[in-house]
């Protein structure tokens, strides 16, 4: 950027505080009605895009980091587990993207939690607005994010030979779903940056989190092939319904069963993780 | 205006606040009355910040109520949040963000449309001198400047109660003196302003009543001349010449001033208090007489002062403990937020 170092640059002329003019500011006018539940969550939106525009560096986790997955493991993995990495590309694209996007999502903590440290929230905590409107958002944001990174590896995708058979429709509602359960996902980690004293915490727990999540699942391989206990564990886990669906949008089918199992747990993430962070939020 | 400026704008009764072990509220009373710069003083760590915190609904209290304009900061905290604004010690504006766009967001968040706000952040940095640096981020501000955006952010709504939360601690003598104008404004327009403080005088400055705050309560409370003159209005401080006469000024002095003196570590220094209570004769008069007789006495003063009490003496009167040391309970604190 090539505003840096302004402030020594010019000669600033000598503030006095003026008393007329500050009158003008202070003169108690009329008091605008309280904006809506969603007025306000997308104002707090606009200020995520702001933020995206004065530090465009925050956008390198949702474009190199998805590529270098997608790349890494479609090499590695494409001729052990399929004929080749282009066959392996067309089961493997739409589990790599849930697993990219989903693991950017604790993103949103890590920004909470350094919202909270440089006492920005204080602010934001004293107006009379809705009160899940701040981090619903910042969430909102966080989605624009998640897009972006979905389109990243599609395009990278097709550019290594992905042919999905569900044409743009199918890989719209494909990467629509996967919005719609990041979104819900996300309120987890606002309820870690909330509770979590610093932002490096916050990135452990959610590798933990995130580790098993992602690949104890059926994104890598089919869980056919792996003992009992563990396909049990896979078969609960919100992640394996969530590729299960994206993967019959994105190959032109539908999968009601997986795609509502989906939406269930992306409700309970809300309900559950919503309510617990709106309580350390509003309690801190 | 009218319905602005009259009565209790806080009332707080037995506040208590613990983070793990430390008190940071030990059962504080607080009133503030409408329409003046009240002074809260004390050193880090005395519960400032959390007082603070807790009146403007951002932290619940463990114990004892306070009541903002009447409303309860618990209970009826969104009532509270629609009255009152906030500049805390640290920076409450997004760093990242021009100044006009944090304006415009909060402008926004208020309810204002987008013309409005626009027009009402642009009123404010020319108000507060801001208008080349509007389109630069806040970071790249110097303190002086984020201090003002921060308190035009505060006011953007005309609130009706305003906590400044030590807004002068880092800033240069005139950056203060800006501030110091810009809460004398702010009041003078019937905002009630909460200020922070480890300056006496700063709030002797500014505030129409002081409390004084220790270990999370009040321990004195008055109009800055009350407590001055319970602590004596000033400190007169003399080096000799000689350090063999010191013992003879000593005497001289305590008769003059019918105070005890002090001797200080350096052995041609003491120290008295002047202008105490029970005392008829100005600060200065008092100096002036004990001059005299010290020079009548033959005494040769190399070096004279007369001073305001610092914070460490008023602090020392008060608890018989100096204002300093509380750092580490400060640290503590912080940790434990």
């Amino acid at each position: 950027m090539s505003d840096t170092a302004t402030t020594t640059g010019r000669a600033p002329s000598v503030y006095v505080p003026s008393a007329e003019a500050l009158a003008t500011v202070l003169a108690p006018g009329e008091r605008p009605p309280r904006p809506s539940a969603l007025g306000a969550s997308l104002t707090f939106g606009w200020r995520a895009l702001l933020k995206i525009k004065h530090v465009p560096e925050q956008l390198f986790d949702v474009t190199a980091f998805p590529i270098i997955m997608v790349l890494m493991f479609t090499y590695l993995f494409g001729g052990a587990l399929a004929d080749s990495p282009r066959d392996y590309l067309q089961f493997f694209l739409p589990g790599i993207m849930v697993t990219s996007v989903v693991m950017i999502t604790m993103y949103t903590g890590v920004g909470l939690n350094t919202d909270i440290e440089k006492g920005i929230f204080d602010r934001f905590r004293t107006l009379p607005v809705w009160r899940p409107a701040a981090l619903v958002g910042m969430i909102f944001g966080d989605v624009l994010r998640y897009v972006l990174a979905a389109v990243v590896i599609l395009s990278v995708g097709l550019v290594l030979g992905f042919r999905p058979d569900g044409g743009l429709l199918g890989v719209a509602a494909g990467i629509g779903l996967l919005v719609v359960f990041s979104f819900a996902f996300s309120w987890v980690w606002t309820f870690f940056g909330l509770v979590l004293r610093s932002e490096k915490s916050v990135m452990g727990v959610s590798m933990m989190v995130l580790f098993p999540l992602t690949f104890l699942s059926n994104v890598f391989v089919d869980p056919s092939t792996m003992p009992g206990w563990l396909q049990a564990f896979v078969k609960l886990n919100p992640i394996t319904h969530l590729v299960a669906a994206v993967r019959a949008a994105m190959g032109g089918s539908s999968d009601p069963t997986n795609t509502m199992w989906l939406l269930l747990w992306s409700a309970g993430f809300v309900v559950v993780f919503g309510t617990l962070t709106m309580y350390r939020y509003n309690r801190r | 205006m009218s319905k602005r400026t009259t009565g209790l704008a806080i009332e707080a009764e037995g506040l208590t606040r613990s983070f793990g072990e430390t008190r940071a509220l030990a059962g504080m009373d607080l009133q503030v009355p409408a329409g003046t710069v009240y002074g809260l003083l004390g050193p880090n760590g005395a519960g400032k910040t959390t007082a603070v915190r807790v009146l403007a609904t951002l932290l619940r209290p463990d114990g004892g109520r306070a009541r903002v304009f009447g409303h309860d900061v618990v209970a009826e905290a969104d009532k509270v949040r629609s009255r009152v604004s906030l500049t805390g010690q640290y920076a409450s504006i997004d760093e990242d963000l021009t100044g006009i766009e944090n304006l415009v967001l909060l402008g926004r968040l208020l309810g204002l449309r987008k013309a409005a706000a626009r027009e009402r952040a642009d009123q404010l940095l020319t108000a507060f001198g801001l208008t080349e640096a509007g389109t630069r981020q806040v970071k790249k501000y110097s303190g002086g400047m984020r201090r003002r955006i921060d308190i035009a952010a505060s006011i953007l709504n005309t609130p009706d109660l305003l906590f400044l939360d030590e807004p002068t601690t880092g800033l240069d003598p005139r950056s203060r003196n800006q501030v110091w104008e810009i809460v004398r404004a702010v009041v003078a327009h019937g905002t009630t302003v909460l200020l922070t403080t480890q300056y006496l005088d700063e709030a002797d400055q500014l505030a129409g009543r002081i409390a004084v705050v220790d270990h999370g309560r009040v321990i004195a409370e008055g109009t800055p001349g009350e407590l001055k003159s319970s602590v004596g209005s000033g400190t007169v401080h003399l080096r000799l010449r000689d350090a063999a006469q010191r013992p003879d000024a000593e005497k001289v002095l305590q008769a003059a001033l019918g105070v005890p003196v002090q001797l200080e570590a350096d052995p041609l220094a003491l120290t008295a208090r002047v202008g105490g209570e029970g005392s008829d004769l100005a600060a200065s008069e008092q100096a002036a007489r004990a001059l005299a007789d010290l020079s009548r006495a033959g005494i040769v003063v190399d070096d004279f002062s007369l001073g305001q009490p610092s914070l460490d003496e008023v602090f020392l009167a008060l608890t018989d403990h100096p204002a300093v040391p509380a750092d580490e309970r400060d640290e503590q604190l912080e940790a434990a937020r």
